[in-house]
């Protein structure tokens, strides 16, 4: 930036001084930038770190800060350990099947809605939109008591259905609000113009709008993966048999199974739990921060 | 870009040939308007936000403990929980403590974030790669996750933190209990939700300062503005709105925090002396079973939140009517 700016001066007089006081500040920042990248990226390396020491060395009072013992040991206890009765696997098929059934479905049915939202005036369409922002205030804590009651007259208490529609309904409003946004930003005429070659709306809709938000569904869909795959409070009320535990539950009852004894086993659990949205993000970051910008806000 | 291609190749069977465009919306058939599509989000958030929401808020106007629990009939006690709950110390204490904590918790992550966004857009391109790398690995972190490794850097006998700050001299940590008193609980739950929260605030602001146009940052440099003033007159009022969304979202988000305090009580830490709203509604709910209360608490949070984001709705409406 500041050489940007000297060679837009082009005044020697000016460059001079500002190229001096540039240096240490280009330093300190930096220096800056090297603490949050350390604050930022130090606990997991830790966690991972810790995860390849055997609990031996793990428990030791001066830590090793890298994995001079190496083993892989924790990991293959997490897979075979049950903790308090729910086991790794089933809970890894558990969280896999809900997460990427609620993320197609919400983004499917949020696609709808904002297509609703954005190309059609109607009358109802403003109370629509403060009902969105407004949900979105609810806090999920106040709900769990009144949902487990709902879903238990629903028979739909322990049953992955049930789950994935408590977190499409919980991550909808967001994803609708901001995919609105994308749909904003794909011209009318292009759908127009398809509907003059002899689409139906629908027809232009999908066919013209639809391929075109492809960063609009990765950046919603991140949120709604990273909401569900993370969800926690949810699934710990209305899953209460072992076998339909999802992984944040099971790592919170191997916690507390494994009470300050194994933390090197826990923190391969928690390697695991975290791997899939580490990967998940890393396919799609560019798009994200930009997408909730475009999306949330300019909308 | 592939939308040059796919003219309809089904042929024209639906479609009645050309329409005039720009068509008044919403006067056609009620199944061409906008009523299909908003049908299935529409059906799924009244089923399982609005129906729960509605049930929660009779709940808070019943008597609903244990036998409620095990099938007697509910009985109306108009607002009885509600007197409860208000005159309970137990709850205002709660309730300041929640309010502090998310106090701290956004103040910390608003000042961080805007702070970290500003400094990615002025530094090299390897130093902002590494940046945003590392912000993603802490937000990718699950929750839960997170909370596990802080807690086990501030585990007493064999955590990083008191081994480190025992390197000092004059200091022995090793022992001591992060989580056993209330204030330095709170400490760690703090680091958590910021460390947590900052990637958030800084990739929105970040995404935000690099629409802030480069010329206009030029001329003003050129007319003698300080870093500070361009910061101030130019790049702050671009990025005013942007800020203002992901502050409200913390502030949300920060005042119903449950699974780091949750979790961390599950560590070590006294549930009485560290309940927060969210941990302290399940509480009443669950252990207690005094679900009456817990309704009425949980009417009161949601009156709470919507009273802090009533501006941001409203500036969201009338922003709609442009």
């Amino acid at each position: 930036m500041s050489q940007t700016r000297t060679l837009v001066t082009g005044d020697a007089r000016i460059r001079a001084p500002r190229g001096r006081r540039a240096r240490p500040s280009r330093a300190l920042l930096n220096a800056a930038a090297a603490i949050v990248i350390l604050a930022s990226a130090f606990p997991v390396y830790w966690m991972i770190n810790s995860a390849l020491l055997p609990n031996s060395a793990v428990r030791e009072q001066t830590p090793h800060f890298w994995p001079d013992e190496f083993t892989l040991s924790n990991f293959a206890e997490v897979i075979t350990q049950p903790s308090g009765s729910i086991i790794f696997l089933p809970a890894l098929a558990m969280s896999i099947v809900v997460t990427v059934t609620a993320v197609l479905v919400a983004l499917l049915f949020a696609f709808f809605a904002a297509l609703a939202l954005s190309r059609f005036r109607f009358r109802s369409r403003k109370s629509i939109i403060v009902g969105i922002l407004v949900i979105q205030m609810i806090p999920v804590e106040a709900l769990i008591i009144s949902t487990h009651r709902v879903l238990d007259g629903w028979q739909l208490l322990n049953s992955a259905v049930g789950l994935t529609a408590v977190y499409v309904a919980m991550v909808l409003p967001f994803t609708i609000w901001t995919l609105r946004g994308f749909v904003r930003g794909v011209p009318i005429e292009l759908e127009e113009a398809a509907m003059i070659d002899g689409c139906t709306r629908m027809g232009a809709f999908w066919r013209v709008t639809f391929p075109l938000l492809g960063p609009g569904f990765a950046a919603t869909g991140v949120f709604c993966f990273i909401q569900a795959w993370n969800e926690f409070i949810y699934a710990l009320v209305i899953m209460t048999r072992p076998e339909t535990r999802t992984l944040p539950v099971w790592l919170r009852a191997f916690v507390q199974a494994t009470k300050e004894t194994d933390w090197a086993v826990i923190m391969a659990g928690s390697t695991l739990c975290a791997i899939p949205v580490v990967i998940f993000f890393l396919i799609v970051q560019g798009r994200m921060a930009q997408g909730m910008v475009a999306g949330a806000v300019k909308g | 870009m592939t939308l040059t291609a796919s003219p309809p190749r089904r042929g024209a069977t639906t479609a009645p040939g050309p329409r005039p465009p720009r068509r008044p919306a919403g006067r056609g058939s009620l199944l061409r308007g906008p009523a299909p599509l908003l049908i299935p989000a529409g059906l799924i958030v009244a089923a399982l936000t609005g129906w729960p929401l509605l049930q929660l808020v009779i709940m808070s106007f019943q008597e609903f403990g244990r036998a409620q629990i095990f099938g007697a009939e509910p009985e109306f006690v108009a607002l009885d929980n509600y007197a409860r709950v208000l005159a309970d110390p137990v709850f205002w204490g709660v309730l300041t403590r929640s309010i502090a904590f998310a106090g701290v918790n956004v103040a910390l992550t608003m000042v961080l974030g805007v702070g970290i966004a500003v400094m990615m857009t002025k530094l090299g391109r390897v130093m902002t790669v590494a940046v945003s790398l590392s912000l993603l690995l802490a937000w990718a972190m699950p929750p839960i996750s997170a909370t596990t490794i802080w807690g086990w850097i501030f585990e007493a006998r064999s955590g990083l933190a008191n081994y480190v700050l025992s390197l000092i001299p004059g200091v022995d940590m090793i022992g001591h209990s992060w989580l056993y008193e209330p204030l330095s609980f709170f400490f760690v739950a703090t680091i958590i939700v910021t460390w947590m929260g900052v990637p958030f605030a800084a990739f929105t602001t970040y995404a935000a300062l690099s629409q802030v146009p480069e010329e206009v940052l030029e001329a003003a440099a050129l007319d003698g503005a300080s870093p500070w003033q361009r910061f101030r007159l130019v790049t702050f009022p671009f990025i005013r709105g942007v800020v203002l969304v992901v502050l409200v979202l913390q502030i949300i988000w920060d005042m119903r925090v449950f699974t780091q305090i949750y979790t961390l009580q599950t560590i070590g830490g006294l549930r009485s002396e560290t309940n927060v709203v969210g941990t302290y509604i399940y509480e009443v709910a669950t252990a207690g079973g005094d679900q009456g209360a817990a309704g009425a608490i949980s009417v009161i949070l949601v009156a709470i939140m919507l009273v802090i984001s009533g501006y941001y709705v409203l500036a969201t409406v009338k922003e709609e009517e442009l």
